[in-house]
């Protein structure tokens, strides 16, 4: 077991790209961390650093209280699975699982029995003797995980582990892996581009982009009180509202209206600010809130996302529960659920304690 | 079906009657004119004897010229085989300024280094080396000719081989001797035995190099003895011939029958942008 200790990383690409950018980060012992962006934020960047596969430019990568900034990834005591698994297909799923055993020279009896032993909680029992390349998808990243597992590693490090299984697969298979972090008690860290993956599994998820980390925190700060309005725009199924919005006497004028600041802010009056707010912590009736005219209604299943077009052009998305969906071309007040505005800076940070009671 | 009709299909099979005819003849004659006892060059049905085969068998270099060629082809082969697979993988995942380049201007290059317009300078490199009549030497400038493309052909090959195997190795400790033969070199063996065999069948074939290189009648191999089998008038030895080129002949097809069963010929050369 090894927590892992990032300090003051960068690396940088031959071409001069700055993948990761001076990045601290501490990953305790035992937690499930979610390394969560866009293409190209570097997230994958810091994961390959962490494995040993990227030379860092600058700063230490510390494992299990170990300096391991320059060490061979083989020394490193990480496992990793790769986005395509990179299971040989030249070998069986016995001698795949059985590989990081093979390579410290163990028996070939012994790799069997450790292949063995780990493919059963892994439901690949029956499996042992077929190649990768006649396995399905979820057999094949079951295949992987268990030859990471197999390593002994007291660090795992997966690199968009669902991003290769077909939707619904997907869902089943992030449970399992839920559920065996938990009992593996590893401290993993995962990279993915999906918000809904890495709120589903992470203990903590760290927002990245253009190599900084732009928040850290637990899911549940992420989603309720992102940092700045990147964070904002980037986690949630739907698109957080973020409006153009003015302070006055103590209210926030926004979309024709005038709702209250949060506790705790005092801003002078006429300062610029951007209110946000989820469409999912709006509700239509009456009452205090934006009041526009339907323009869309999106089918999401138990609810539907209802777009108004409200003064000045600003269109605010709401969540309606099923059989409540308005007509098209009605008029609609939103009006926001206690303590759901945000209001964020002109630099787009967030105004107000960053932390939420649980 | 139309008169006209019939008519075309005739003639499309008669069309290709005479093209696999022209084809098939030399096949039906190797087969046929070995067992003759009077082997001519046109082909009849035989008036099977096995006289030929002692002959040829009795002959002072035929059976001694296909061994050379044998080990001509396996030095050649193994060269070529062996440092292809370094430099393919070498070119394929370090990344060098000009690497594309560099490889065209070698793929062009190699057809004339070894192509008769370098003849004469080869030979007389050779000569200053002190490596005329060496086999060693011979199958050292075929495999020079051949590197060029093979180097091609495999780079292209394992540039398809995902480098996350590589690295997945790599995070298991794997050092890279290990990633190399545990990895690499087991999912690039059907390349690898493209070019074997590849690499084989044009060493085998090879005229002119040994021609040139190879003074001593004792020491050529196969391809330049044939061109000798004549009696004292200058005319060809049909006893000799049909048999010892039915010889030549088998390593070239048992090596593709071997190679086709345990790989399948999956060719992954040609040019990506």
């Amino acid at each position: 077991m090894a927590g892992i200790d990032v300090q003051g990383l960068s690396t940088v690409y031959p071409n001069g790209v700055r993948a990761v950018d001076g990045l601290d980060l501490e990953i305790a012992d035992g937690e499930f961390f979610a390394l969560l962006g866009p293409s190209g934020c570097g997230k994958t960047t810091l994961l390959r650093t962490i494995a040993g596969l990227e030379q860092a430019s600058s700063g230490a990568v510390v494992i299990g209280g170990e300096d391991v900034t320059g060490v061979d990834p083989g020394k490193r005591k990480v496992a990793m699975v790769f986005q395509d698994y990179a299971l040989f297909p030249h070998m069986t799923v016995a001698e795949n699982i059985g590989y990081p055993l093979r390579v410290r020279g163990e028996s070939k009896a012994r790799q069997r029995e450790v292949a063995e032993e780990t493919s059963g909680g892994l439901s690949l029992a029956g499996l042992l003797d077929r190649r990768p390349g006649q396995l399905s998808g979820g057999q094949q990243q079951r295949v992987a995980l268990a030859r990471a597992i197999a390593m002994d590693a007291g660090v795992l490090l997966l690199d968009e582990p669902l991003s290769n299984l077909d939707a619904r697969l997907r869902l089943e298979a992030r449970t399992f892996l839920k559920r065996l972090q938990r009992e593996l008690g590893l401290t993993t860290v995962f990279v993915t581009h999906d918000q809904a993956e890495a709120l589903a599994l992470a203990d903590r998820i760290a927002v990245m982009e253009s190599g900084k980390i732009r928040q850290l925190g637990s899911p549940r700060e992420v989603f309720q009180r992102p940092a700045n309005t990147f964070v904002a725009n980037f986690i949630g199924s739907t698109p957080m509202n973020l409006l153009d919005a003015v302070v006055r006497e103590g209210f926030v004028e926004v979309a024709g209206t005038r709702l209250t600041l949060p506790s705790g802010i005092s801003l002078a009056d006429g300062t610029p600010v951007t209110a946000g707010i989820r469409p999912e912590y709006l509700n239509a009736g009456s009452g205090d809130g934006i009041t526009g005219v339907v323009s869309t209604v999106e089918n999401l299943g138990v609810s539907s996302l209802v777009t108004i077009e409200c003064p000045g052009d600003a269109l605010v998305g709401l969540t309606v529960p099923e059989q409540h969906e308005p007509e098209i071309g009605a008029t609609l007040t939103a009006t926001p659920e206690a303590g759901r505005l945000l209001v964020f800076d002109e630099a787009g940070l967030l105004l107000g304690a960053a932390k939420v009671a649980i | 079906m139309s008169p006209l009709m019939m008519v075309r299909r005739i003639g499309f099979y008669v069309v290709i009657a005479v093209l696999m005819a022209f084809f098939a003849v030399p096949m039906l004659w190797l087969a046929s004119a070995p067992f003759d006892s009077k082997p001519g060059l046109g082909l009849r049905w035989p008036d099977w004897t096995l006289d030929n085969v002692k002959t040829t068998f009795e002959h002072p270099y035929a059976l001694a010229s296909l061994w050379n060629s044998l080990v001509i082809c396996v030095v050649a082969t193994a060269i070529t085989a062996t440092f292809a697979a370094l430099a393919a993988y070498a070119l394929s995942r370090v990344r060098i300024p000009g690497r594309d380049l560099m490889l065209y201007v070698l793929l062009l290059l190699s057809s004339v280094v070894t192509g008769t317009a370098a003849m004469v300078p080869i030979f007389v490199m050779m000569f200053q080396l002190g490596l005329i009549n060496s086999q060693f030497g011979t199958a050292l400038v075929i495999a020079g000719g051949m590197l060029p493309a093979a180097i091609f052909i495999l780079k292209d090959f394992v540039d398809s081989v995902p480098r996350s195997y590589e690295e997945s190795a790599r995070v298991f400790g794997a050092s890279p001797f290990q990633v190399l033969t545990h990895v690499v070199l087991p999912v690039a063996r059907p390349g690898i035995a493209t070019i074997l065999v590849w690499a084989f069948v044009n060493a085998w074939g090879n005229f002119l190099l040994p021609f040139l290189l190879i003074r001593e009648v004792g020491k050529q191999p196969g391809a330049v003895l044939l061109r000798t089998l004549q009696d004292e008038g200058g005319s060809a030895n049909l006893t000799v011939i049909p048999v010892f080129s039915l010889l030549y002949s088998i390593p070239v097809v048992v090596l593709y029958v071997l190679v086709n069963k345990r790989y399948g010929f999956r060719f992954h050369g040609g040019i990506k942008s």
